[in-house]
């Protein structure tokens, strides 16, 4: 079983997103061991991007200050580097498609592989162009993340037959962000990729609260926060890990109590 | 890969949310672009509406001053809402409302792409928001009260460099939070396929036109097409029907803004390289990490880091040929014409009229240059007087 199965053989699993570099690389370290003691399952690492077009208010900001603190990929394959001496459980990148194309997709992959990232999410490469990235991503053993989103319909079923590592759903329309409400039939949409396949299916866009990772949690295999968390880095800075670390406790306790 | 694609440019690179909402408008446009009604209806709307044919006027002074090339100027200035822009809006908007949509969205640099939108919506009765870079909303304060006169809604967006290509971002993410009404009506050959192919065909009644005007006139076809490209919609649309025409030179002016060898430019085939952004790939200004560069030109029009797919393949065969244009070379085209001809054009349109300051000479007198002036200069004197060093504010 890949590590990525594993991170969710154990009960549901809990997704906390971390920007690298907000507000700076040290922090981001100190964040990751944070989250990883708190009971993290797995964790995605954004890579910043000058344009990030699927992301809401707070992780367009969290983008902007990682870039001005001179934020880079290959600091950020350092940090991930120094990172696995001491931490085994799964890391995803998340970043946009131009990042690993103007790196070069083999040398990026290969470098994802030395480092042992497990998995990248590319949210503006839908099913249709996953090929300008598939071939690097299996030849160095990295789960290409796909998504589902409340409009893809019919369009479920082909893209969970061929899913990777785990299926991020995308609980809402819009950007990432926090709601107080989540109104999309999850349900039916889950009852689709389970039609269609066996890897696991976490919900990710929205959560923020432990009775919503509970919630979605229960529908599905588990829960990821991104703008909740980098609220906390916002609100104290370099401060933040311990706050992370108990907010990411609570969360992760919360979703694993749906299974 | 995708369908869309022009050479290795182009695609569909966006969140999976819009998918199904590019896949609707692909089956849409297929339904009705040889649909007869809905071509007669498209028409009557660039006739009787925007003031279609555009004139194509022989630029005698212009042709005697610059002693080569006989010049003729493709009037786009005098379509309703002054410039190109309204012929894809008028396109897309009949498209939309066909779809059943009734609400437009839009993004806009020098606010001709929102006016024209806001416009549209008007007539049609479609409800109407238009994202604006904060920066050009300064640059362009009346444009942004023609807008909400014309009863759109106008919405700074203040992040990034706070221009077109943060309004393009902000319009795409409203796209996705809202897409069973909306119609996003891109003003560019840009964007996810099938927009690059979309705008082009809207936009390509242009070179129709120039080929028959021209045809008429002098009974030949023109020898060289200039035309201004940010995007590039307006130069796709002068060139399109002379692309299979290979005695016809096509050439697309870039904005230098300060000069290529600096970095306050948005020259893209001269600066950039291949990448992938806003939904499309093509060549793009960028740093060697791949992030967007914050470009720069005196005209918000131009002001965007990336070019249109189908520019891109042009250039990578060799069909088109871009050239840059500085801030300077421009601002002096914008005087030159106006107290030549008595035609103040737009500021993005200069970078054509520039190049050909330099080309006719070159060319012999029996030859013919075909001057796309893809929008009138109104909107930008209050800045070019500033630039001048007048202390005139609108």
């Amino acid at each position: 079983m890949s590590r990525i199965g594993e991170a969710f053989a154990n009960g549901k699993a809990f997704i906390p997103f971390l920007t690298c570099g907000d507000p700076d690389l040290e922090t981001t370290a100190a964040c990751v061991r944070a989250c990883a003691r708190a009971g993290a399952s797995l964790i995605e690492l954004g890579i910043p991007f000058s344009d990030p077009t699927a992301e809401g208010p707070v992780i367009q900001g969290a983008n902007l200050k990682a870039l001005q603190a001179g934020t880079t990929t290959d600091k950020i394959f350092d940090l991930v580097r120094d990172l696995r001496r001491d931490v085994s459980i799964p890391f995803v990148f998340m970043t946009y498609a131009n990042v690993v194309y103007s790196y070069g997709p083999e040398r990026f992959l290969q470098n994802c592989q030395d480092v042992a990232i497990d998995g990248i999410i590319l949210p503006d490469v839908p099913y249709e162009e996953k090929e300008e990235f598939l071939p690097y991503c299996q030849k160095h053993g990295v789960a290409l993340i796909s998504m589902i989103a409340p409009t893809s319909q019919d369009r479920i079923a082909r893209i969970a037959r061929e899913a990777e590592g785990f299926l991020y759903i995308v609980s809402s329309l819009g950007v990432t962000g926090t709601r107080t409400e989540i109104t999309t039939d999850l349900g039916s949409i889950l009852q689709a990729v389970r039609a269609n396949t066996d890897i696991p299916a976490a919900i990710g866009f929205g959560i923020s609260t432990p009775e919503q990772a509970k919630k979605m949690a229960a529908i599905s295999d588990g829960a990821i926060v991104g703008s909740a968390i980098i609220k906390i880095l916002d609100q104290y800075g370099v401060d933040a890990p311990a706050h992370v670390e108990e907010y990411v406790r609570a969360m992760a306790e919360a979703a694993r109590s749906a299974g | 890969m995708s369908n869309g694609r022009f050479g290795i440019h182009g695609g569909q690179y966006i969140p999976e949310t819009l998918m199904n909402a590019v896949i609707e408008l692909e089956e849409a446009y297929n339904h009705y672009k040889d649909d007869p009604a809905f071509n007669a209806e498209l028409t009557e709307l660039f006739n009787e509406y925007a003031g279609r044919p555009s004139r194509l006027y022989f630029a005698r002074k212009m042709t005697a001053d610059l002693g080569g090339a006989k010049i003729y100027l493709k009037r786009e200035d005098l379509n309703h809402t002054g410039a190109h822009k309204i012929n894809n809006v008028l396109g897309q908007a009949l498209l939309a409302k066909k779809m059943g949509k009734t609400r437009l969205i839009a993004e806009t640099g020098a606010g001709q792409h929102g006016v024209a939108t806001a416009t549209a919506a008007a007539l049609m009765g479609m409800e109407c928001v238009v994202f604006m870079g904060e920066e050009d909303t300064k640059r362009q304060a009346l444009n942004v009260y023609r807008m909400r006169l014309l009863g759109a809604d106008v919405i700074p967006v203040t992040t990034g460099t706070a221009t077109l290509k943060d309004a393009v971002s902000q319009a795409m993410r409203e796209w996705t939070s809202r897409i069973d009404d909306t119609h996003y009506c891109l003003g560019s050959v840009m964007g996810p396929h099938p927009f690059p192919t979309i705008v082009r065909d809207f936009q390509a009644v242009i070179s129709r036109e120039i080929k028959a005007q021209l045809m008429e006139k002098e009974g030949q076809l023109p020898d060289a097409v200039l035309a201004c490209v940010g995007g590039g919609s307006n130069a796709i649309g002068s060139f399109y029907h002379f692309i299979n025409d290979p005695t016809v030179r096509l050439i697309g002016c870039e904005a230098a803004g300060r000069g290529v060898d600096t970095f306050e430019t948005a020259a893209t085939i001269a600066t950039g390289k291949l990448g992938i952004f806003h939904g499309m790939k093509s060549y793009f200004c960028q740093d060697e990490y791949g992030q967007i560069a914050p470009v720069y030109s005196i005209s918000a029009g131009l002001d965007y880091p990336g070019i249109g797919p189908e520019h891109a393949m042009l250039h990578d065969t060799g069909r088109a040929q871009y050239v840059p244009i500085t801030d300077d070379e421009a601002v002096d085209a914008f005087e030159y014409l106006a107290r030549t001809e008595g035609i103040i054009p737009a500021i993005e349109s200069a970078h054509a009229v520039a190049y050909a300051r330099t080309l006719a000479p070159t060319m012999g007198k029996d030859q013919i240059i075909v001057i796309t002036i893809s929008g009138r200069g109104d909107k930008d004197c209050a800045a070019i007087a500033r630039y001048r060093g007048e202390d005139l504010h609108e």
